[in-house]
């Protein structure tokens, strides 16, 4: 039996997956994050960089590419990988509280971490499933990079989670300002450069040092797959780090306009310091996630315990 | 379907992607493709980017006169594009092997082996020769379309004569 409150449910949940925050937003929203990073690169270098329209050139010539063939059960799952990426990051994008009174649900945090999870999942997969060496250098970088800044990224978010005794995001959203958020977001910051491969942590996909990564056997349709996937995903990282900081706004639009400046903000941020900085080792990134960032999550989770128990 | 056509041919124009292949360059040519790239030069205005693999690229670019051990590489990176593809011949040894003629350790010059859309004469070629070279490929490259490039289609190479004067 489908009641009037199933439907409406069901109609805004499909337009926040389909209109806003979702694709029809957020795949414009990622080329214009792709084409920020590049142009930011190019300011700090002092060059002119590409025009505005770049990522969008990019991505329609690949879609006009020649196709791989593949066979079997490898080149099939060849295919699948990018598919899977982008499918999860436009949904990780959808569920982000954008709107006030936008629905939602009482664990849609944890579903939210595992979309953003699952992008570098099918980026480990499909390194080795493509069996070049490069590609598998690169994944088996990417596990030890995954593995080292989910920590603190999952204790960060976690932490304020738990002071607040919910898993829901909209009420993460409207959380009042107190330091343990801000430590929260410094150190969902930290793990960004890492989450999105770039540069002090570009190790998986390392240029001049092991050709393209997972990516060196893509090509064409598949490969703009990954690049879409990799601009959604900027817009669901950077998205999540923007409703954390944002205030709450009744007004609908200013709430979009809102997030919109923050998660630009955050992009120009990342790409400034990409720009500023040079490729780590893999051990010394990893000594820096354990060591050294490790400190923001322990205190951000002794304060969120302290919170509860005083409160 | 038209209106595709004609999207997919400008962004074809609009955006260039590199493979960088040396066939026995004496790394002059090589040096200056880098130099196209620099804050002076600055080739990523027209979309253009060096990408690491074959797999990615629309334009193989290739320097040195083709030694006998290059051969075999140059055909399997130029398997390794994807289609629609180009080749740029930079600087004067893959156009003639230079003034390594007649050497027995040559096997030039290119379009022996692969079929060669622009040649880019110069020893070396400066960077502003490369990019108008890169320029001039991408734009065969569009107007081409999804015909496989073959010898007849290569048969008019296009070439850039060296710029001379120099920017202040």
């Amino acid at each position: 039996m489908i009641t009037p409150e199933i439907w409406g449910s069901l109609t805004t949940a499909l337009a926040r997956l389909l209109i806003f925050p979702g694709l029809l937003f957020a795949v414009p929203a990622a080329w214009f994050f792709l084409w920020v990073e590049r142009k930011a690169v190019a300011r700090m270098q002092g060059r002119v960089g590409p025009p505005f329209m770049q990522p969008f050139y990019d991505f329609i010539k690949l879609l006009g590419k020649d196709t791989p063939q593949r066979t079997g059960i490898g080149g099939l799952l060849m295919r699948l990988w990018p598919l899977i990426a982008v499918s999860a990051a436009a949904g990780a994008v959808g569920l982000l509280p954008v709107l006030p009174a936008s629905g939602g649900f009482q664990g849609d945090l944890i579903l939210l971490l595992a979309l953003l999870e699952l992008p570098s999942m099918c980026i480990i997969a499909a390194g080795f499933s493509s069996r070049s060496i490069f590609g598998e250098i690169g994944s088996a970088r990417e596990a030890v990079l995954s593995v080292s800044y989910n920590i603190v990224f999952l204790l960060a978010i976690l932490s304020i989670a738990a002071s607040q005794h919910t898993f829901s995001l909209s009420a993460l959203a409207q959380l009042p300002s107190s330091p343990l958020r801000w430590l929260g977001i410094a150190a969902l910051l930290v793990c960004l450069p890492a989450k999105l491969h770039l540069n002090p942590f570009s190790l998986p996909n390392a240029e001049q040092e092991i050709y393209s990564g997972p990516m060196t056997e893509y090509a064409g349709p598949e490969l703009a797959m990954w690049e879409l996937s990799h601009g959604l995903e900027w817009v669901a990282a950077t998205g999540l780090v923007a409703t954390l900081i944002a205030p709450s706004f009744a007004l609908w639009w200013v709430a979009a306009l809102v997030f919109v400046a923050i998660s630009f903000a955050i992009v120009l941020l990342l790409s400034v310091v990409a720009s500023a900085t040079a490729r780590l080792q893999i051990d010394t990134t990893v000594r820096f996630y354990w060591q050294c960032t490790i400190i923001f999550a322990v205190l951000a989770v002794a304060s969120a315990l302290f919170m509860r128990f005083r409160a | 379907m038209k209106l595709w056509n004609k999207l997919m041919c400008y962004c074809r124009r609009r955006s260039p992607w590199l493979f960088h292949m040396n066939s026995g360059s004496c790394n002059g040519c090589d040096i200056e493709i880098v130099a196209s790239l620099t804050p002076r030069y600055d080739a990523e205005q027209l979309g253009v980017r060096l990408e690491g693999s074959p797999r990615h690229a629309d334009i193989l670019c290739v320097t040195g006169p083709v030694t006998h051990n290059a051969v075999e590489a140059i055909k399997t990176v130029y398997g390794q594009v994807y289609g629609p593809k180009a080749v740029v011949a930079i600087g004067s040894c893959p156009a003639t092997t230079n003034v390594f003629i007649d050497s027995r350790t040559l096997d030039g010059p290119l379009n022996r082996h692969i079929p060669v859309d622009v040649f880019v004469p110069g020893c070396p070629p400066r960077p502003d020769a490369i990019i108008q070279g890169v320029a001039r490929a991408a734009g065969i490259l569009a107007a081409r379309g999804n015909k496989p490039q073959t010898i007849e289609t290569a048969a008019e190479p296009v070439i850039v004569p060296e710029t001379s004067e120099v920017k202040a």
